[in-house]
């Protein structure tokens, strides 16, 4: 078991014949995730060797689908594309999609988000902005390094990719059951609930590591749905409390958010939910440590 | 990017939401010939991007040219909230019967948009949400739906504008979601919409921030970029496509890979200097995944020019970037400055993991520069960096 990646998943990648397309979907072969094909219309029917592994193109997600039985799908197309990729994702259905592009204009997450909904939400989307997904020992979805750590029972999910990267190395010692990155961008699918939520139904995973940063009320709304839905214990971190106010939305957006966003705030909110919160990554990680311990 | 509000009156008039006429001027003496376009009188509004520029004397009614050159004068150069004001704008007068609000802004809690809009505008919005909630209408738009005519009218009678105004505040709503959409904004905010003693509804001030994500669909947003206010270390920064922020009051200069490894780093600095002479970060600098010598080098070139800065803190975790890489990019790095002739004299701590962290580390350890120091972790490296700064 594991959160939403196992050995058994089949991966596509939608832009898997670019540059950063060729060289993640080598490292995620490296990593041993079952990449069964790749999206490119214009490439449609020709197959690309990644060190004698011989991956076939296909021309839509759909058609990939058909092809391979795929059920998740990682995305690295630029940003200008990255909407009608998703939409392309979403119509045939496949259950996860995973946005590594960053840099997309807030109207077009928003659309393809919308989207998902109006379409029944059948596709669980992680992103947009982040590092995707691991299974440690079974399979990767995203840009995450494979190497820095082994299977184990914490869960962990990050809004940051190389905090999620720092992490798994604190506590390389002990393993991860899986290590989601769910991007910080203002929107994005997969949140820290859905995170926590399977974690929590996860029989591999005994401790879960959750870190936030300031902005939005994610972390708030996390530490309520734990006080009321999570038993197994959680660590967090949140980033930013030297950060100065960052970009205003007007008052309008405080108004919205019904929090200030801060970095304290956050951290108040979780610590009230239970939830034991490290003041640094190494301090975090040790706090981890004595709760496995016990 | 937050927009001036002669910056927001131009966007709305772009897609036709009603605005007064009105022209940014410089000078004092400008005003005198504007007044005159604008039929002998203005209301002369300083253009800052900050709330309550009325009650700091930021916007004055000029009964006539010579009264607008004075009144111009004495806005000019004037400080609100630490805001010097570069630019009044000279707007058309109105006979205000009414003062209302409407907005529409990104709602990121429940991950789509929102309008909102009230009758009892001209005031700080927040306070009628504070103090009379059921005055200020919330309703959630569809990124995909959007704001149709029927749409409007659905937000029109939440917020219940008088019958008179509805149809004409609707079709404002709808080109102001133009806006919105056509212009990637976060928020698009009028207060007050008024209405006019003759009954027609303007959008009397402005308030819009947009997406700099959106920039490579919207090639003339650059041109809105304030280029003034900037920090000249992060407009040197910008220059040179660094993701840069200088803070105030602090003395370690931050590089780092990642918006939350550098976020984290600069806590953990802060931390360590409340045992070192209250040494705080002087800057949040993501190099990124990159980390070339080139990138390494125009990001230390910009703290070490930062006079704030008494002692770096490089601090890398190798995830797909191999630390080797970050390690001949420092050693490079200080070469390059040298040969540039640039004063390296500041002490920099090094923090490498992850990735080919042992090679960077040798790397780093065999170049032996005298001002380079490496600490294993990153709280240990922090507490260094602070100690240094202190000194």
């Amino acid at each position: 078991m594991a959160i939403f990646l196992t050995k058994e998943s089949k991966v596509i990648v939608q832009g898997m014949t670019g540059s950063e397309g060729q060289k993640h979907t080598r490292r995620m072969l490296a990593a041993g995730t079952n990449i069964v094909g790749g999206v490119n219309p214009r490439k449609a029917g020709t197959s690309v060797d990644f060190d004698g592994t011989e991956v076939p193109v296909f021309g839509g997600v759909q058609e990939a689908i058909e092809a391979t039985g795929a059920d998740v799908t990682v995305i690295f197309v630029p940003e200008k594309f990255t909407k009608s990729a998703v939409i392309e994702a979403i119509d045939a259905e496949i259950p996860l999609a995973v946005v590594i592009t960053e840099g997309i204009a807030v109207h077009d997450t928003a659309a393809f988000w919308s989207y998902a909904g109006q379409k029944g939400n059948k596709t669980r989307i992680v992103g947009p902005n982040c590092p995707g997904l691991i299974t440690p020992g079974q399979s990767n979805a995203g840009i995450i390094p494979a190497d820095i750590t082994k299977p184990g029972r914490i869960g962990l999910v990050s809004k940051s990719g190389t905090l999620t990267y720092q992490m798994m190395y604190e506590l390389r010692d002990i393993g991860f059951s899986s290590c989601v990155g769910i991007g910080g961008d203002p929107i994005i699918g997969t949140t820290h609930i859905d995170a926590l939520a399977a974690f929590e139904a996860d029989p591999e995973t005994d401790l879960i590591v959750m870190i936030g940063e300031i902005g939005g009320d994610a972390e708030e709304r996390a530490a309520d749905f734990i006080k009321e839905n999570v038993t197994k214990p959680v660590v967090g971190y949140v980033a930013g409390f030297t950060a100065p106010e960052g970009k205003t939305m007007g008052h309008a957006g405080a108004i919205v958010s019904g929090s200030s966003g801060t970095a304290q705030a956050k951290k108040e909110a979780l610590e009230a939910a239970g939830v034991k919160v490290g003041k640094t990554p190494s301090e975090t990680a040790l706090l981890a440590r004595e709760s496995l311990a016990g | 990017m937050d927009l001036f509000e002669y910056q927001a009156r131009d966007l709305f008039a772009k897609h036709g939401v009603p605005v007064l006429a009105g022209e940014v001027i410089d000078t004092p003496e400008a005003a005198r010939e504007v007044t005159e376009r604008l039929g002998g009188r203005a209301v002369v509004k300083a253009q800052v991007k900050t709330g309550g520029r009325g009650k700091a004397g930021g916007v004055k009614l000029a009964s006539d040219p010579a009264d607008a050159v004075e009144k111009a004068g004495a806005i000019l150069g004037m400080d609100i909230k630490g805001h010097t004001v570069h630019r009044v704008m000279l707007a058309q007068t109105a006979d205000i019967a009414d003062e209302y609000y409407v907005s529409f802004l990104l709602d990121r809690t429940n991950r789509t948009f929102l309008a909102m809009a009230s009758v009892e505008g001209g005031m700080d919005i927040e306070e009628v949400a504070a103090t009379k909630p059921e005055a200020l209408a919330r309703i959630p738009v569809d990124a995909v739906d959007g704001v149709s005519a029927e749409k409007a009218r659905e937000i029109v009678a939440a917020a219940r504008f008088p019958a008179e105004v509805a149809e004409q505040v609707a079709d404002v709503l709808v080109k102001l979601w133009g806006v919105f959409v056509n212009e990637d904004a976060l928020l698009v905010e009028v207060n007050p919409l008024v209405k006019t003693g003759d009954g027609r509804i303007i959008a009397l001030d402005g308030k819009v921030s947009l997406d700099g994500n959106a920039e490579f669909r919207q090639p003339d947003h650059a041109a809105l970029e304030d280029r003034d206010a900037a920090n000249p270390l992060e407009a040197a920064a910008k220059e040179r496509g660094l993701n840069y922020v200088k803070l105030d009051d602090g003395n370690v200069g931050i590089i780092g890979n990642g918006a939350g490894l550098v976020m984290s780093t600069l806590d953990v600095v802060a931390y360590a200097g409340e045992k070192h002479g209250g040494a705080k970060p002087a800057n949040f600098l993501d190099i990124g995944g990159g980390a070339s010598a080139e990138v390494m080098a125009n990001g230390l070139e910009i703290i070490l020019g930062d006079p704030d800065v008494k002692s770096v803190f490089v601090n890398v975790f190798g995830g797909i970037t191999a630390c080797d890489a970050v390690a001949n990019g420092i050693v490079q790095a200080l070469e390059l400055l040298r040969e540039k002739g640039e004063d390296v004299n500041k002490p920099l701590v090094v923090r490498l993991d992850g990735n080919n962290a042992e090679l960077g580390r040798k790397i780093l350890t065999d170049a032996n520069h005298p001002l380079v120091e490496q600490v294993d972790t990153m709280d240990g490296a922090a507490d260094r960096a602070a100690e240094l700064a202190a000194k």
